[in-house]
């Protein structure tokens, strides 16, 4: 069959499927299980409206359920059976993981991201947020700085794989290095601890447009005239900013951080791209994917060890959201 | 001594001009307000007065220094804010003695300052609150313990009181003007609500278009406005304007009647007699000015106000509150000559 027709057909059944679940579930409602007539037309009334929220929120359930739920429940499951999954182990998976020196290498190295990559890219965001706030050519650096969060992180690394290229000729820090000192070619990625920063540092880049973006809109919303009262207070420039205008806009902050630290949990192009977690640079979820398809058992133990770090950053990132909502 | 000058103040936004060169001497502990309606100017010179926004020409001078080039923190000025402007973030003390920060006063003194203040204002057990657990009333009294703290030379008020409703408003109105007559400072209070300026101030400042239309106190505007927009700003219900003629010395109005006019004019000059409704009457003493036809009644409890019909223009006359007229009653307008001011239609001036 045409592939054309194909979509339009799945198109039309789709939405058609949505249109005819909404119309004839709520028709059963009313005309079948309570109609709106005879004795008890009032409660029938009041008890459909309580049941009709759950009619709309059935799809969104079920997806959820299935894509969500179920694949947790599995992988816990899976990660208690070896690497064949014929064998029960209880916790083997997770005991192993404890002896294992690349994993902790890629715990702690996990641990260094969560805490360099929010803090540099929120303080970032905030400070290009509040300068080009101020310039006439905000907006033009604004989308520049923007930018980055347009690419994918396979692309970013291509990009920066060039900055780091050991090549005085490609590499932008090698060219420096050769143009100021002098000095051989060096690759930056080798060098032991250091070579997790210059990782981190594409991260950075690619979502201080995300934090400035935010914080910009966060930072319009504080209301002018506290800071005309603190000009008036004889507060300078700086504690304006530290004293005023940031206290002002935490609930933003906090915001963007968690979100930024949630997605740094996930982050495993980047390292599998520029390094393939060589050199003491595995962090977490590219040493899970080096057990996939291998050891389904052992990666599955990974992913779970994942999903307890970042729950809590996310509930958190749940409320404080919520409140800002308010 | 005048502890707040206006020089030739001008504000102009590229080239449009807003202000068109003040001129204002506030003395020592005086309270001015500026009034007019939106757009007038009167916050643009508060703001010009606090150095928010900058001096187009013209000087400024606060307690004997020009003060235009000085940044607002030295000009020793502190300004209450329409929307309070009050830190959410910081508890009431931290509020109130954020502007203490910088003063090279000893902890222990800037500690006694701002308790000081708080009973003033009586909210000693406030201090330790957040401004989301407090009223509208009370944050503006934060607002304005955070000015009082300073112990500015004069105090700016924006608008302070808009925000809160309408009884509140009554309310704080009392207050700021009690507290006036204990600190004893200098006040400029910007409002557009006539009534605040009536009640509040030493002094009314009336401007319109970025001029000042007539300064005095509130019983000279209200019995001798310079020109038919104090006249119509300053009271309320508005004063009645009628056009007229003069003809043989008499003043024609609405080819009905006609009164004597007690200036000398020429004939066909036009004239607008203005006169308030407070001093319009059904019967009674006084002469005799209009036959006219009640349109609308107006209960007030005391009085009632009476909407009446004049050849085409309407006036609001009072009536005792006991014994209205009744709608569609023909009545006879009446009013003292003294009460009955005189405009040249064409300038607006009032004639003397």
């Amino acid at each position: 069959m045409n592939p054309m027709i194909q979509g339009i057909i799945t198109i039309i059944v789709g939405v058609g499927g949505c249109i005819g679940y909404f119309y004839f579930s709520n028709l059963i409602l009313d005309k079948v299980i309570f109609p709106a007539k005879g004795e008890k037309a009032g409660d029938n009334i009041r008890r459909a409206t309580q049941v009709r929220p759950w009619l709309f929120l059935m799809p969104a359930i079920f997806a959820l359920s299935l894509y969500l739920v179920y694949p947790v429940i599995g992988s816990f499951l899976r990660s208690l059976y070896n690497r064949d999954g014929d064998e029960f182990i209880g916790l083997g998976n997770y005991l192993a993981l404890l002896e294992a020196e690349e994993f902790r290498t890629a715990f702690t190295n996990n641990l260094l991201w969560v805490i360099v990559v929010p803090a540099m890219a929120t303080a970032f965001g905030l400070l290009a947020a509040q300068l080009t706030d101020r310039l006439s050519w905000g907006n033009i650096a604004k989308s520049l700085i923007f930018m980055p969060m347009a690419i994918s992180f396979v692309g970013a690394s291509l990009i920066w794989k060039f900055v780091y290229a050991v090549d005085g000729d490609i590499g932008l820090i090698n060219a420096l290095r050769m143009g100021i000192f002098g000095a051989d070619p060096v690759d930056v990625l080798q060098i032991p601890f250091w070579n997790n920063f210059f990782l981190m540092v594409i991260l950075v880049w690619i979502q201080t447009g995300f934090a400035m973006v935010i914080l910009s809109a966060a930072l319009r919303g504080i209301p002018e005239e506290t800071i005309e009262a603190a000009v008036i207070d004889g507060a300078n420039p700086l504690q304006i900013f530290f004293q005023i205008k940031v206290p002002q806009i935490m609930g933003t902050i906090v915001v963007v951080w968690t979100t930024i630290t949630i997605l740094v949990l996930k982050v495993f192009d980047i390292v599998y791209t520029m390094t393939g977690g060589n050199f003491g640079t595995e962090i977490l979820p590219s040493y899970m994917m080096s057990f996939m398809f291998r050891d389904d058992g052992r990666a599955t133990a990974v992913a779970f060890v994942i999903m307890l770090v970042v729950l809590p950053v996310m509930i958190w990132n749940i409320v404080q959201a919520r409140r800002e909502m308010r | 001594m005048a502890t707040l000058s206006l020089r030739n103040l001008v504000k102009a936004y590229g080239t449009t001009e807003v202000l068109h060169s003040i001129n204002l001497d506030v003395a020592e502990g005086e309270f001015i307000v500026l009034v007019g309606p939106s757009g007038c100017g009167k916050s643009t010179t508060l703001r010009m007065v606090a150095g928010l926004e900058e001096v187009t020409s013209g000087e400024i001078e606060i307690a004997g220094r020009i003060v235009n080039n000085l940044e607002p923190k030295d000009r020793d000025i502190a300004m209450v804010f329409q929307n309070y402007a009050i830190y959410p973030h910081m508890s009431v003390r931290k509020n109130i003695g954020f502007g203490l920060r910088t003063s090279k006063m000893p902890k222990p003194d800037k500690e006694a300052r701002i308790d000081e203040v708080a009973a003033i204002l009586g909210m000693t057990d406030l201090l330790n609150r957040r401004p989301a657990q407090l009223s509208g009333g009370q944050r503006q009294r934060v607002a304005i313990g955070r000015a009082m703290v300073r112990d500015p030379a004069v105090f700016l008020f924006d608008e302070p009181l808009s925000n809160l409703d309408a009884q509140l408003r009554t309310q704080m109105r009392l207050e700021i003007k009690k507290l006036h007559q204990r600190v004893g400072s200098t006040i400029v209070f910007v409002t557009h609500d006539q009534v605040e300026a009536m009640t509040m101030a030493d002094r009314i400042v009336i401007m319109k278009d970025g001029h000042i239309q007539q300064v005095g106190t509130p019983q000279d505007v209200y019995q001798t406005p310079a020109n038919m927009f104090v006249a119509q700003f300053i009271g309320a219900p508005s004063m009645n304007m009628l056009p007229g003629t003069v003809r043989d010395g008499r003043l024609n109005i609405a080819s009905m009647t006609d009164i004597a006019f007690p200036f000398t004019a020429v004939d066909g000059y036009d004239i607008t007699m203005g006169i308030r409704p407070d001093d319009l009457r059904i019967g009674g003493e006084g002469t005799p000015l209009f036959e006219a036809t009640v349109s609308v009644l107006e209960p007030l409890g005391s009085e009632t106000l009476v909407y009446a019909d004049i050849g085409g223009h309407e006036v609001i006359a009072r009536a005792s509150g006991r014994t209205p007229p009744a709608l569609g009653d023909r009545v006879t307008l009446v009013a003292n000559p003294e009460e009955i001011h005189f405009f040249d239609t064409n300038t607006g001036e009032a004639l003397r």
